[in-house]
C-alpha cells in the first residue's frame, strides 16, 4: 500500500516525506545531510539523534506569528505544506560566511564573554556587534501568535511519564488496581522504542500489546495523551504536561495549537528512559556522525537507510542491535568496540576489540572516513556514516525536579535516580540503564565537542579546569555547558568525565548540576493560555461603567479599575478637558465617580475600640451623624492608608479609605480583627462594591443636594440618610477638593437611577462631570494627600504634617516603634508643597536638588498647578522640608532632561483655612 | 506545587495561599517598643522549621498558623487562627 506523500520545502526546495515521518528522517530520505550551522564557530551540522535530546538540526518553522525558531527536525512530524528554514547561516547554508569563525576559533574560547565583560567596556561594545551577528539560534518571531492555547486542570491516581514498555507494565497495573490512570508520551506514537526495536510482548506482536493496554486506560476513566511533554514536576505530584495538537508552524484547525496541563497526581511513575551518548573525538560533530540508537531509528522505524558504509563505535551492547539492523537494511558493517575480546564476538559482524575513535574526516557534505586505535595502533576506516554509542544516560530530571536525589550505577557509569521526597518512582531503562565503558575523549581537543548546541569543546573544558574552575556549578557557567535549549541531554556525562579525569576523581565526586523544568522548551503562549491581551489581568468595572461609556471619556486604569480620567467636549485635549472641569467645581459644581473607594462596615459593642486601634486619630469622641478624616499606620509607626470613618449608629461606623488599598486594608483589618484583637465583640464587612458613591464638589453643591433631597445640605463632615431618585442614600457632606462638597453613597443596583438625577440637577446648575485629571488638580491644590505618591508608608503622620491630628491618648497600632532614635532626626523626608518660580511644569518623580549635580534630598510625588489663577505647584517630600519653606531649590528629571526652580512652600496652596466648607 | 491541608476547606494547591509573615513578627497590641521592634526588624529567620501565618486568600479566605520546614517545605500542622478558632 503506498500511502500518498507529504509536499514540504527546506531552504525553499521542495521535497517530498513518506507519512509519520519527522523531517529529520524526511531530509536524510532525500540524503540531505547538512541541516545547520553551529551556534559559535558556524560547523557544518547534520543530525544526531532521533529524539527530543537533539543539539544540532534546528530549524525555523511556520511564517508570520506562527514562526517558530530552534524547532528540533527530529522532533517535528512533516505536514503538508511545512516549510522549514535552517538557521545560523549566512548567504546559505552550504556557503556560510561565518563559517570561517571554525578555522579561527581561538577567537571565542571558554569564558570569552566573562574576560571581555571584565575587560574595558569599549572593547565589549566593539565585540558586541561582531557576536550579535554571528553568533545565535533562529531568531524571535516578530509577530503576534494568531493561535489559542488551551489550559486544563486535572486529577488522576497514577501519572505514567513515558510508553514504552515499563511505563506500560506500570499503566496495566495501575488499571488492574482500579486506579485512574494518565499515560503520557512525547512521541506521536505509543511505545516508539518498540518501533525502533520490535519484539514480542507476552505472546502478542509489541505494538498490538501496547494498544490493548492504551486501551483499558482509556476505558478505565484515564486518558493517554500523545506528543506530551511532562515538561515539570513540582510539590506534591503536581506535572505540567505540555501537549501539541499541531506540529510547530501549523495552521490548526480549530484555533487551538497547544493544551498546557496542570495534573495533580497520587503517584508519578517515571518511565522516561535513558539517551544515548556521544563519544568524544576530534569532528564528532561533523554531518553523518550520528548516535546509534537514532540510526537504528531511522533504519527500522522511518525506512530510511542514513549510510551505505556504516562504523559502529560502541561501548557497549546496544550498538551492535544497530549494526544488525544495518546489515539487514544493505549496509557494510565494520564495529569498533572499546571492550576487550570477546565482547560481540557472537554477533556475526566484522569487530574489533580495544577500539576508539580518534578523529573524523569529512566535511559539510559529511563523514568520510573514522580514524580510531584498534589495539594501540592507528587506522582509517572509510565510510559514509557513523553510528556511536558512548553508553546511556537515565533521563533523570523530573525525579530531580521533585526534589530526589541521585546514586551512581557503576556498570552503566551512570547516575541513577535515588532517593525521592515525594510519591514518585522510576522503572525500566531511566532506572536500570545497560551497562557501558566511558571512554575518555580523543584526538585534538579543540575539534572534539562536548556540548554541540554551545559549541564547547574539551578544550574549553582544559581551560577552564587550568583557569581554575573545579565546581561543575562553575564550570558550567564559564563555558556555558549544558546552558542551550537541549540542557546539555547529550553532552554533560562527557564533560563530567573529562573533568574528573584532570582532577583525578571519579563521576560521582564531580558531582552533578541540578536539572530545573522545563524538561523540553515550552512555548510562552502555553504558559500564557487564554490570559493574553484584554485578558492579561482582570478588568474591574464600577457599578456606573456603563453611564460613563455612554458619555465617551477618556479611561484611566486605576489598577484593575477602569475610570473616567475626563470627558472632553468637542476637540478638547485631556489636559485642556481636565482643567476646565477643574475649574467648574471651583466655581459652580461638579460630580464625580468615586465608587471604587474601600469602604467597611465596622459593627459591635467593641466597634470603637477597634477602629482607635486602626486609625492613629480618634474615633470615639465622634457624634452620631458625624465623620471625620482619618488615617492608618502600620506596626512600624508609617503611615500607609487614609480614609474616613463616620458614625452612621450607635455601634456603627462606616470606614472609608483608599482605591489603590482596598484589598490591602481588607487584608490589614482582618489580621488586626483575627490576630491581634479575637477577643473584641466587632464584626468588619468589606462594602467596597456593595455601595457605589458620587461625589458632589463646588459652591453650587449644597444648593444641588437640597434640591434633589428637599431638605436642607447637612454641615460639613455630617452624615445623614435620604433619598434621590427614591433610592436610599447616605449623604456625607466631605470634601476631597477643597470646596463644599458631599459624598452620596447608595445601593449599586440603583446605579442608573441615582446618577440620571444628580447628572440632571448638575447639568442644570452649570455644572460639569469629572474625572480624575480634575479631581487630582484640585486634591493637589488643597494639599490633599493620595495613598501611593504623597502616603508611600514611608513618612510617619508627623513627617506628612498630620501630627496635630493623631490621638495624644495612643493605643493604635504602629505607636511603640514611633519610640525609634531614628525617627525623631528631623532631617528625614517631609510632606511639602512647591511652587515653580518661572511658571514651568515640574516634572512629576523628579528628584530635588540644591543645584544640578548635588545629591537628591528628596523628590516630586505629584504635580498639578492653581486651577484659576494658574502657575505651577507640586506636593514633594524632601528632607528636613517642613522646616525649609521659602528655600528655593532645584526639581531636576534627568530622564525627562527638565530642570525647574522651585520655592518650598507648605502643601496648602487653596483656601488654607477651610472656608469655603461652611455654607 | 504544593498542596496545603485548610483546616476549612481541605487540600487546596498553594497558589490559593497567601503568606503574609513569620509568627514570630507579630507585634502584640500592648508591646514595649524594644520588643515590637525586636518582632519587626531582629528576627531569627532560622533555616529550618518555624511557624508562620498564612491567608486562604483565594479560598475561603481565612488566616492559618502553619508550622513548616523552610528547607525542605515539608509542613508538621496547620491550625486554624481568628474568631474562628477561639474555644
Amino acid at each position: 500500500m503506498n500511502a500518498p506523500l507529504i509536499n514540504f520545502t527546506f531552504d525553499g526546495r521542495a521535497l517530498t516525506a513518506k507519512p509519520g515521518q519527522t523531517l529529520a528522517a524526511a531530509l536524510l530520505d532525500q540524503g540531505i545531510r547538512l541541516v545547520g550551522r553551529s551556534f559559535k564557530y558556524h560547523r557544518p551540522r547534520g543530525i544526531l539523534s532521533a529524539g527530543i535530546e537533539e543539539p544540532n538540526a534546528l530549524v525555523t518553522v511556520g511564517s508570520g506569528g506562527r514562526e517558530e525558531p530552534n524547532t528540533r527536525a527530529t522532533d517535528l512530524y512533516v505536514y503538508e505544506g511545512l516549510n522549514a528554514r535552517s538557521q545560523n547561516r549566512w548567504p546559505s547554508l552550504s556557503s556560510d560566511v561565518g563559517g570561517v569563525l571554525s578555522l579561527v576559533s581561538k577567537a571565542l574560547p571558554a569564558g570569552f564573554y566573562y574576560k571581555t565583560f571584565f575587560g574595558p567596556p569599549k572593547l565589549w561594545l566593539f565585540y558586541e556587534q561582531f557576536i550579535r551577528r554571528a553568533a545565535g539560534l533562529g531568531p524571535a518571531p516578530t509577530k503576534a501568535d494568531p493561535d489559542h492555547y488551551a489550559q486544563r486542570a486535572a486529577f488522576c491516581d497514577v501519572l505514567v511519564v513515558g510508553s514504552g514498555p515499563a511505563g506500560l507494565i506500570a499503566a496495566r497495573d495501575a488499571v488492574r488496581a482500579g486506579k485512574k490512570v494518565f499515560l503520557v508520551e512525547q512521541d506521536a506514537e505509543l511505545a516508539p522504542s518498540l518501533l525502533r526495536d520490535p519484539a514480542e510482548i507476552e505472546g502478542k506482536p509489541g505494538r498490538t500489546w501496547a494498544g490493548e493496554i492504551a486501551t483499558a486506560v482509556r476505558t478505565s476513566g484515564g486518558r493517554v495523551l500523545t506528543r506530551t511533554s511532562a515538561s515539570g514536576l513540582w510539590d506534591d505530584q503536581f506535572v505540567c504536561l505540555s501537549e501539541k495538537l499541531i506540529e510547530p508552524g501549523q495552521i490548526p484547525a480549530n484555533g487551538f495549537s497547544q493544551r498546557y496541563w496542570h495534573v495533580r497526581a497520587g503517584e508519578v511513575v517515571l518511565a522516561t528512559g535513558a539517551i544515548e551518548r556521544p563519544l568524544t573525538f576530534a569532528n564528532n560533530d561533523l554531518p553523518g556522525v550520528m548516535l546509534s540508537q537514532a540510526v537504528r531509528t531511522y533504519v527500522t522505524r522511518f525506512g530510511v537507510l542514513p549510510g551505505k558504509r556504516v562504523v559502529v563505535a560502541t561501548t557497549n551492547d546496544d550498538g551492535y542491535l544497530t549494526a544488525r539492523a544495518l546489515m539487514a537494511a544493505g549496509a557494510e558493517v565494520v564495529v569498533l568496540d572499546s571492550r576487550p575480546a570477546p565482547a560481540g564476538h557472537s554477533s556475526g559482524v566484522e569487530v574489533h576489540n580495544l577500539a576508539a575513535p580518534v578523529m573524523a574526516r569529512g566535511g559539510k557534505r559529511g563523514v568520510k572516513a573514522l580514524v580510531a586505535t584498534v589495539d594501540g595502533a592507528e587506522r582509517s576506516f572509510a565510510c559514509d556514516l557513523v553510528a556511536m554509542s558512548g553508553g546511556f544516560t537515565p533521563v533523570v530530571h523530573l525525579h530531580m525536579q521533585a526534589g530526589g536525589k541521585l546514586d551512581w550505577d557503576q556498570a552503566a557509569q551512570a547516575f541513577v535516580p535515588g532517593e525521592t521526597r515525594q510519591n514518585v518512582r522510576t522503572v525500566g531503562l531511566a532506572a536500570e540503564p545497560q551497562p557501558a565503558e566511558t571512554v575518555g575523549a580523543a584526538g585534538n581537543p579543540k575539534a572534539a565537542f562536548v556540548d554541540f548546541q554551545n559549541d564547547v569543546t574539551v578544550s574549553d573544558l582544559d581551560l577552564a579546569w587550568r583557569e581554575g574552575y573545579r565546581s561543575v556549578e562553575h564550570l558550567k557557567r564559564y563555558t556555558t555547558l549544558g546552558m542551550a535549549t537541549d540542557q546539555g541531554k547529550t553532552g554533560n556525562m562527557a564533560a563530567l568525565d573529562r573533568i574528573a579525569r584532570r582532577e583525578g576523581i571519579t563521576i560521582p565526586e564531580a558531582g552533578l548540576t541540578t536539572f530545573r523544568p522545563p524538561f523540553t522548551p515550552v512555548s510562552m503562549g502555553a504558559l500564557a493560555g487564554l490570559a493574553t491581551g484584554e485578558h492579561a489581568q482582570p478588568t474591574r468595572h464600577p457599578a456606573l461603567y456603563d453611564l460613563h461609556a455612554a458619555r465617551n471619556p477618556i479611561w484611566l486604569n486605576a489598577g484593575y479599575w477602569k475610570r473616567p480620567r475626563a470627558y472632553p467636549q468637542g476637540a478638547e485635549t485631556l489636559a485642556q478637558a481636565g482643567l476646565r472641569e477643574a475649574r467648574t467645581v471651583r466655581t459652580a459644581v461638579g460630580m464625580c465617580d468615586v465608587s471604587t473607594l474601600a469602604k467597611f462596615e465596622v459593627q459591635g459593642p467593641d466597634a470603637v475600640q477597634f477602629l482607635e486601634r486602626v486609625c492613629q486619630t480618634t474615633v470615639g469622641k465622634l457624634a452620631l451623624g458625624r465623620g471625620r478624616y482619618t488615617f492608618m499606620a502600620r506596626e512600624d509607626g508609617l503611615v500607609f492608608d487614609d480614609g474616613t470613618v463616620w458614625r452612621l449608629g450607635d455601634q456603627r461606623y462606616l470606614l472609608t479609605s483608599s482605591t489603590g488599598g482596598a484589598s490591602r486594608m481588607a487584608t490589614w483589618l482582618s489580621y488586626v480583627r483575627g490576630h491581634l484583637c479575637a477577643d473584641l465583640k466587632v464584626s468588619v464587612t468589606c462594602v467596597q462594591e456593595h455601595y457605589a458613591a458620587i461625589a458632589v464638589a463646588g459652591p453650587k453643591s449644597a444648593q444641588v443636594m437640597a434640591a434633589l433631597t428637599r431638605s436642607e445640605a447637612p454641615r460639613h463632615m455630617s452624615v445623614v440618610e435620604s433619598t434621590i431618585a427614591g433610592a436610599p442614600v447616605l449623604l456625607m457632606a466631605a470634601s476631597f477638593s477643597g470646596e463644599r462638597a458631599f459624598e452620596v453613597h447608595f445601593d449599586a443596583s440603583q446605579a442608573e437611577a441615582v446618577w440620571q438625577a444628580i447628572e440632571a440637577e448638575v447639568l442644570a446648575t452649570g455644572g460639569t462631570l469629572y474625572g480624575i485629571e480634575a479631581m487630582e488638580l484640585l486634591r493637589i491644590e488643597k494639599g490633599h494627600l493620595v495613598v501611593g505618591p504623597d502616603i508611600d508608608g514611608r513618612l510617619t503622620a508627623e513627617e506628612l504634617g498630620l501630627g496635630r491630628m493623631v490621638n495624644k491618648a495612643g493605643g493604635w497600632i504602629g505607636q511603640s516603634c514611633l519610640s525609634r532614635p531614628d525617627f525623631a532626626d528631623k532631617q528625614r523626608k517631609q510632606l511639602i508643597g512647591l511652587e515653580a518660580i518661572d511658571g514651568k511644569a515640574i516634572p512629576e518623580g523628579s528628584m530635588l536638588v540644591r543645584f544640578v549635580g548635588a545629591e537628591a534630598e528628596g523628590h516630586v510625588t505629584a504635580s498639578g498647578l492653581r486651577v484659576l489663577e494658574g502657575g505651577s505647584i507640586a506636593l514633594a517630600h524632601l528632607k528636613g522640608g517642613q522646616a525649609r519653606h521659602g528655600e528655593e531649590i532645584y526639581a531636576h528629571s534627568p530622564t525627562r532632561r527638565q530642570t525647574v526652580k522651585v520655592r518650598v512652600t507648605s502643601p496648602h496652596f487653596y483656601d488654607p483655612a477651610g472656608e469655603r466648607y461652611r455654607d | 506545587m504544593k498542596q496545603i491541608p485548610c483546616p476549612h476547606c481541605g487540600n487546596r494547591a498553594q497558589a490559593e495561599f497567601v503568606y503574609e509573615r513569620s509568627a514570630d513578627s507579630v507585634v502584640p497590641l500592648d508591646a514595649e517598643p524594644a520588643v515590637a521592634i525586636a518582632a519587626l526588624f531582629s528576627r531569627a529567620n532560622l533555616r529550618g522549621t518555624e511557624e508562620e501565618l498564612w491567608r486562604h486568600a483565594h479560598g475561603c479566605g481565612m488566616w492559618l498558623l502553619i508550622r513548616r520546614d523552610r528547607v525542605s517545605h515539608h509542613i508538621e500542622w496547620v491550625k486554624p487562627i481568628g474568631p474562628e478558632a477561639l474555644p
